[in-house]
C-alpha cells in the first residue's frame, strides 16, 4: 500500500484502532510476498472466490422472489422468469454460475493435485479444500431441488434414498431428511433453509482456508520453496492485476452460456414441475456430479455377501471424495511439482482422463453399451482405476520413481550469470 | 491463602476433590447439550399434520381385471393391480428359494387378485413402469424401473437389477369386498 494512503489522518486514525488496512495490504496487497513464477493455473482460486461472492449476491437477490412450498415453488420460478425485472439474468446467472463455480474448482484441485500442492506444509489447506468442495456439493444439490421441476423432484429422491443404504438406522434418517415419508413440502423448507445457510458456511471455511495458505503462502509451478526476497513479489500490483485479467476472461466465457445458451448445461426435464407419480424415463443429475453418479452405478454386485450392492455405491462414491483428505499422507513423495516427477505426471494425466470417462459414463443410461461394452463394466472399470491411482499407484510411484533434479531456487535460473536484475542474457524462465 | 496451605484430598492415583468436579460439571454439560439438541433434531421428523394423513381408503369396483391404479398415500404411489389368472398362476409358480428376497405371493397379498404394494423401487426410490396398458413391465411381466433397470414380477418380487428388495406391501385391510382401508 502507498505510503500516502497509510499517512492520511482519517486512515491512520482507524489503523490505530483497527489496523483493517494492514490486514487487507498484508493479504491482498503490496505486503503479502507471492512467488514470482505463478503461472495462470493460480488464477483459480480467486475465481473460485469471486464465483462464490457471484452466487451469494444473486442467491439473495432470488431469494427475495421465490417462495419455498411445492404449491408456489415452480411457479415463482416461472415468475422470476417472466415478470421479475431482470429476474431471468439472476436466476440465469446463478444457475450457470453454479456450473463455473465448479468447473473452477475442479480445475483449482487438478492444479494441486498436478502440482503437489497438498503437500507438507499445506495439508490442513488441502483438507479445508476438500471440506469447501463437500460443502459446495451439498449446497449445489439443495439448490436444483429448488425450482421443484421433475428433475429436482427425483433428485431429490434418488440422493435422499441413498441414506436408506445404511443398515438398520437408513429408513430412520431419510423420513428425517424428508421430514415425512416421501420428499414433500418439509423437505423443499429445509433445503431452501439450508440451501441460503451453507454458502456462508462455505465463506467461513474459504476464510481459514486463505488464512492457511497465508501461513506458508502459495505453492508455484517449481513446486520449491521460496529462498528470499529475490524469489517473489508483491501480490499487488502483480498478481491483483494477472487475476482481474483472469476475471475478464472468465466473466466472458459465463456471460456466453447466460446470453447465448442459458439452459446449455441444464435439463428439459426441469422445467416440468415435479410429479411424485411419474418419474422421469432417464434422470441424471447435473454434470459435475456425473463421475460420482457413475462411481454409485458402478457397483451392482453385493460384495463378499456382506455389503449389499446398495451400500457398496453409496461407499465408493462418498469414498472417492474422503480419499482426498488422506492424500497427503498417501503421496511420500517430498518432490511437489510433477514437473519433476515423469512417471506421475504420466500417472497424472491417466487419472484426468479417468474422471472424464467416469463423467461420461454418468451422463449414459445404465443399461446402455459403449464400444462393445457395458456402460456399468466401463464405469466398473473407471471406478476401479480411481481408487487404484490414490490407493495404490500414488504410494507406488511416489517410493520408486527418481525425480528429476530440482533447480536450487525459483529466481536462479533468471538471475544467475548477469548479476543485475532480471538479466537480459540469462536463460528465460521456462513458461509454467 | 496460599495454594501450598491447602490441604488437598488426594488418593494415590492423584485424583482429587477438583477431577470429580470436572467429571460432573463435564457430564453434566453433555447432558444438558443433549437434551437441548434432541428437540432441534426431532423438530426435523415427520410432524403430526404429516402422521395425520396416515390412512385413505379406496374403492377397487371400478378397476377391471387387468388394469391397475395408482393412489397417492402419505406421498407415495401406491399401485394397485386387479390380477388376471395367468398373472397369479406366474406368481405362484416361482419356486421361493430362487429370489433374492424371498417371499411366496401369499405372503404378499390378502386376496390373490388384488396386488397392493408401495410403487417405489426399492433401489434408490423412482416410480418403476408398469401400471399403464401401453408402458413396458419388464422380462418377468411386473414392473420395470427406468432409473437403474430392476426388474419386479407380477407379485412385485425383484427379480433382476440392482434393487435388494420386494415393492413393499402397505398395511391395508378390506372393509368390504371391493373397498380397501390403506394405513
Amino acid at each position: 500500500m502507498s505510503n500516502g494512503f497509510m499517512e492520511n489522518s482519517v486512515v491512520r486514525w482507524i489503523e490505530h484502532r483497527l489496523p483493517i488496512f494492514s490486514f487487507i495490504d498484508h493479504s491482498v496487497g503490496s505486503g503479502y510476498p507471492a512467488p514470482r513464477n505463478l503461472s495462470y493455473w493460480w488464477n483459480f482460486g480467486s475465481l473460485a472466490g469471486v464465483a462464490l461472492v457471484i452466487m451469494i449476491i444473486t442467491g439473495i437477490m432470488l431469494a427475495m422472489q421465490y417462495t419455498p412450498h411445492v404449491d408456489y415453488a415452480f411457479d415463482s420460478v416461472e415468475r422470476i422468469m417472466r415478470d421479475v425485472n431482470h429476474g431471468w439474468l439472476l436466476r440465469y446467472l446463478h444457475a450457470n454460475g453454479a456450473s463455473f463455480f465448479f468447473i473452477v474448482v475442479y480445475i483449482h484441485i487438478f492444479r494441486g493435485l498436478y502440482y503437489g500442492s497438498y503437500k507438507a506444509p499445506r495439508e490442513l489447506l488441502w483438507i479445508l479444500g476438500v471440506v469447501i468442495l463437500l460443502l459446495m456439493m451439498a449446497t449445489a444439490f439443495m439448490g436444483y431441488v429448488l425450482p421443484w421441476g421433475q428433475m429436482s423432484f427425483w433428485a431429490a429422491t434418488v440422493i435422499t434414498n441413498l441414506f436408506s443404504a445404511i443398515p438398520l438406522i437408513g429408513e430412520s434418517i431419510v423420513t428425517w431428511l424428508w421430514g415425512g415419508f416421501s420428499v414433500d413440502n418439509p423437505t423443499l423448507n429445509r433445503f431452501y433453509a439450508l440451501h441460503y445457510l451453507l454458502p456462508f458456511v462455505i465463506f467461513a471455511v474459504v476464510f481459514v482456508h486463505i488464512w492457511a495458505l497465508h501461513v506458508h503462502g502459495s505453492n508455484n509451478p517449481l513446486g520449491i520453496d521460496t529462498k528470499g526476497p529475490q524469489d517473489k513479489i508483491p501480490f499487488h500490483p502483480y498478481y491483483t492485476v494477472k487475476d482481474l485479467f483472469g476475471l475478464g476472461v472468465f466473466l466472458i466465457v459465463l456471460s456466453a452460456f447466460v446470453f447465448f445458451a442459458p439452459n446449455y448445461l441444464g435439463h428439459p426435464d426441469n422445467y416440468i414441475p415435479a410429479n411424485p407419480l411419474s418419474t422421469p424415463p432417464h434422470i441424471v443429475p447435473e454434470w459435475y456430479f456425473l463421475p460420482f453418479y457413475a462411481i454409485l452405478r458402478a457397483v451392482d454386485f453385493d460384495f463378499l455377501w456382506i455389503v449389499p450392492a446398495k451400500l457398496g455405491g453409496v461407499i465408493l462414491m462418498f469414498g472417492s471424495i474422503m480419499v482426498l483428505f488422506i492424500l497427503p499422507w498417501l503421496d511420500r513423495s517430498p518432490v511437489r511439482s510433477a514437473k519433476f516427477r515423469p512417471i506421475y505426471r504420466q500417472f497424472f494425466y491417466i487419472f484426468a482422463i479417468d474422471c472424464v470417462i467416469l463423467g461420461i459414463m454418468g451422463a449414459k443410461s445404465a443399461d446402455g453399451n459403449t464400444f462393445g461394452m457395458t456402460n456399468v463394466f466401463i464405469s466398473q472399470v473407471a471406478t476401479f482405476y480411481y481408487f487404484a491411482h490414490f490407493l495404490v499407484i500414488i504410494p507406488l510411484v511416489s517410493t520408486l520413481e527418481r525425480p528429476k533434479p530440482l533447480p536450487s531456487s525459483i529466481s536462479e535460473p533468471v538471475l544467475k550469470g548477469g548479476g543485475s536484475m532480471a538479466g537480459a542474457t540469462a536463460k528465460p524462465m521456462e513458461k509454467a | 491463602m496460599a495454594e501450598s496451605t491447602v490441604e488437598r484430598t488426594q488418593d494415590d492415583e492423584g485424583e482429587d476433590r477438583r477431577d470429580f468436579l470436572y467429571l460432573a460439571a463435564g457430564a453434566m454439560a453433555v447432558v444438558g447439550t443433549g437434551a437441548f439438541v434432541w428437540p432441534l433434531v426431532d423438530s426435523m421428523n415427520p410432524a403430526a399434520d404429516v402422521l395425520a394423513l396416515a390412512s385413505i381408503e379406496v374403492d377397487l369396483s371400478a378397476i377391471e381385471e387387468g388394469q391397475a391404479i395408482t393412489v397417492t398415500w402419505r406421498g407415495k404411489p401406491v399401485f394397485i393391480r386387479h390380477r388376471t389368472a395367468a398373472e397369479i398362476e406366474e406368481a405362484r409358480a416361482v419356486p421361493v428359494d430362487e429370489l433374492s428376497d424371498p417371499e411366496s405371493d401369499d405372503e404378499r397379498v390378502q386376496q390373490p387378485e388384488w396386488l397392493v404394494m408401495i410403487g417405489i423401487c426399492t433401489h434408490l426410490g423412482c416410480i418403476p413402469k408398469g401400471q399403464k396398458a401401453g408402458e413396458i413391465k419388464g422380462e418377468y411381466g411386473g414392473w420395470f424401473c427406468p432409473c437403474h433397470g430392476s426388474h419386479y414380477d407380477t407379485s412385485g418380487r425383484i427379480r433382476k437389477g440392482p434393487a435388494p428388495l420386494n415393492l413393499p406391501v402397505p398395511p391395508y385391510e378390506f372393509l368390504e369386498d371391493t373397498t380397501i382401508r390403506i394405513g
